[in-house]
């Protein structure tokens, strides 16, 4: 009861939580309705403004705008997710084994972290791109491998904690092998903080694929993607400012509520931390 | 304080050669045939067999490498294909760009971020503190390219007092300072919202120690030992942030860069890409990494020297 309380007393948990599914919401319903086409191209409503043509008016190719931005939310968050999850299942394993190990294997994996952390996705991707061309698999494996350190750093740390407990000491005693412990034992207790650090990371993750499609490595055309929509807007800046506008207020809509509902849970796994932030 | 030294550089090297190995690995070694990726699928045999001959690519990987490697560290970083310039020029002349922007940018988020910060844990739970907050929830969710775009809509469109991108040389300091103005204030943005929270909980967290306390009860005023015992001590988690912060400060740039039209080594590493130029590409993105890398590991010793306890370590 007690808990349930906090949640619902929680404002940027309600807050962060409320963007967050509006944004998923937004983001399932655009695969089986949107108000017009995103691919219809119509000469005639070509950049007109706000709710001259449609809700939010049309791009340079006369195509409506919310439903890109809608589409767009859709492929923003599955790169995202899909790139998170690949981070989250790469650093959880070499976190937790390092922790589980120690000695030279945990030296070789931060060591490997610290590799890896000084390839931002942008140029990882750049790499990648001029390698494969450019798509959704160079932004999911440009934004995923930076993931992995990220994981791997916070998993390890807060396994080495779980390890310090009686109940790892008394199941050591009892012969379970590093595997099993970190399986039965370590996993369950930081699901909570992993979960919490998922949330932040797919954040910055849609940032990351905003930034790559910007630069036209992420999802290729005709489909539509919040990055490459600033990027086209660029050249019709002072003709029509809204294409410039919305698709970066999406974004930062979308990482502003990812991100306030990572702090919320985060404040209600350990509530420790509430004070200093 | 010798060993842990000894033991800092060597954990360098070693990161700093297993980042130049995944490079090499990742552009010369996975694509198979590395000359095929910058001509196309239509070229012709004969160019393909120069090009091949020009790369090397008939000596063994590890002969390539070794050389890759020695040219880099001693500034011959071979020809740009594309260019055909040594990419050492093409290197320098753009660092001329990106190496006043980052440090604009990096000089800007500070002088923003840590007085915000201080006013935000002074303010504890009052309205000042709320809104630097929010300020910092804003900052943080803001793409550094779209608030670049923002500025150029409004100071350069609408106000017309900035050039909407370019850069005219340093022929002109002021005029130069003036198109690095905009893209630095982009790329602020985002590390002085992180800044500025870090700046906050760290002070936060100082004053809620002993010495400020025995501090307050010898008499000093909040602000007075606020300025001369707690900030001192807050400002080196601040440090490190501003440390971790430089990957993402690099990833900024080349956005920024593009943004803005300027002529820096984000820009010239986007370019390589459009025309897969391969060279360009891995000297480049070893310079980031190599950046990224040293001025993590200056930011450690810098904090092992601030921190006694450290040391130890």
């Amino acid at each position: 009861m007690t808990a349930l309380r906090t949640v619902v007393r929680h404002p940027t948990l309600n807050l962060g939580g409320l963007v967050t599914l509006l944004l998923l919401g937004t983001a399932v319903v655009s695969q089986v309705w949107t108000p017009a086409s995103p691919t219809q191209i119509q000469i005639t409503q070509r950049l007109a403004p706000p709710l001259q043509a449609g809700l939010l008016g049309a791009d340079h190719f006369g195509r409506d705008l919310t439903s890109l931005l809608m589409v767009g939310a859709w492929n923003s968050l599955s790169i995202a997710f899909v790139a998170v999850l690949l981070g989250m299942a790469g650093g959880v394993l070499l976190g937790t084994l390092a922790a589980a190990w120690r000695g030279w294997a945990e030296e070789v994996v931060m060591r490997l972290a610290d590799v890896t952390f000084a390839f931002p996705a942008v140029l990882s991707a750049i790499m990648i791109a001029a390698l494969i061309g450019p798509g959704a698999t160079t932004a999911v494996i440009a934004i995923g491998v930076f993931n992995i350190p990220v994981f791997a750093r916070v998993s390890r740390a807060a396994a080495l904690q779980v390890w310090e407990r009686d109940f790892v000491l008394a199941a050591r005693s009892a012969g379970k092998g590093p595997v099993l412990i970190t399986l039965h034992h370590v996993l369950p207790n930081i699901a909570g903080l992993l979960v919490v650090q998922a949330t932040i990371q797919l954040a910055l993750a849609i940032l990351a694929e905003a930034g790559l499609s910007f630069l036209g490595v992420g999802m290729p055309p005709p489909h539509p993607s919040w990055g490459r929509m600033l990027s086209d807007a660029q050249t019709y800046l002072s003709q029509a400012p809204h294409l410039a506008i919305l698709p970066g207020l999406a974004i930062a809509l979308a990482v502003l509520g990812l991100n306030m509902l990572g702090d919320g849970l985060r404040d209600i796994i350990d509530p420790k931390l509430r004070r200093k932030r | 304080m010798i060993f842990l030294l000894l033991r800092r550089f060597t954990a360098l090297a070693i990161t700093l050669l297993l980042a130049s190995i995944a490079i090499f690995l990742v552009l010369e070694i996975l694509p198979g045939d590395p000359a095929a990726i910058m001509l196309g699928t239509e070229a012709r045999e004969d160019t393909l067999a120069a090009l091949r001959r020009e790369m090397g690519l008939d000596r063994p990987a590890y002969e390539r490498y070794l050389n890759w490697l020695g040219g880099a560290l001693s500034g011959n970083l071979g020809l740009s294909m594309t260019y055909k310039v040594p990419v050492a020029e093409l290197v320098a002349d753009r660092l001329a760009v990106t190496f006043p922007l980052a440090f604009l940018a990096i000089l800007i988020s500070t002088a923003m971020a840590v007085p915000l910060g201080v006013i935000a844990a002074a303010n504890h739970e009052r309205p000042a503190d709320h809104g630097v907050m929010l300020f910092s929830q804003i900052g943080v969710a803001i793409p550094n390219f779209w608030f670049g775009l923002l500025l150029i809509l409004f100071f350069s469109s609408y106000l017309g007092w900035f050039s909407a991108g370019g850069f005219p040389g340093w022929d002109d300091p002021v005029a130069a300072l003036k198109a690095l103005l905009l893209p630095a204030v982009a790329l602020a943005l985002p590390q002085a919202a992180i800044l500025a929270r870090v700046t906050r909980s760290s002070v936060l967290e100082v004053l809620g120690e002993d010495f400020v306390r025995t501090a307050r009860a010898k008499g000093l005023t909040r602000r007075v030992a606020l300025r001369r015992h707690v900030l001192r001590n807050a400002l080196i988690p601040v440090v490190t942030v501003m440390g971790m912060q430089f990957s993402f400060l690099v990833a900024g740039a080349i956005l920024v860069e593009n943004v803005f039209t300027l002529p820096g080594l984000g820009r010239l590493l986007f370019q390589a890409m459009s025309q897969r130029d391969l060279v360009v590409i891995k000297d480049v993105v070893l310079l980031f990494a190599a950046l990224v890398i040293v001025v993590n590991f200056l930011v450690d010793l810098a904090y092992a020297w601030l921190d006694p306890r450290l040391r130890q370590g």
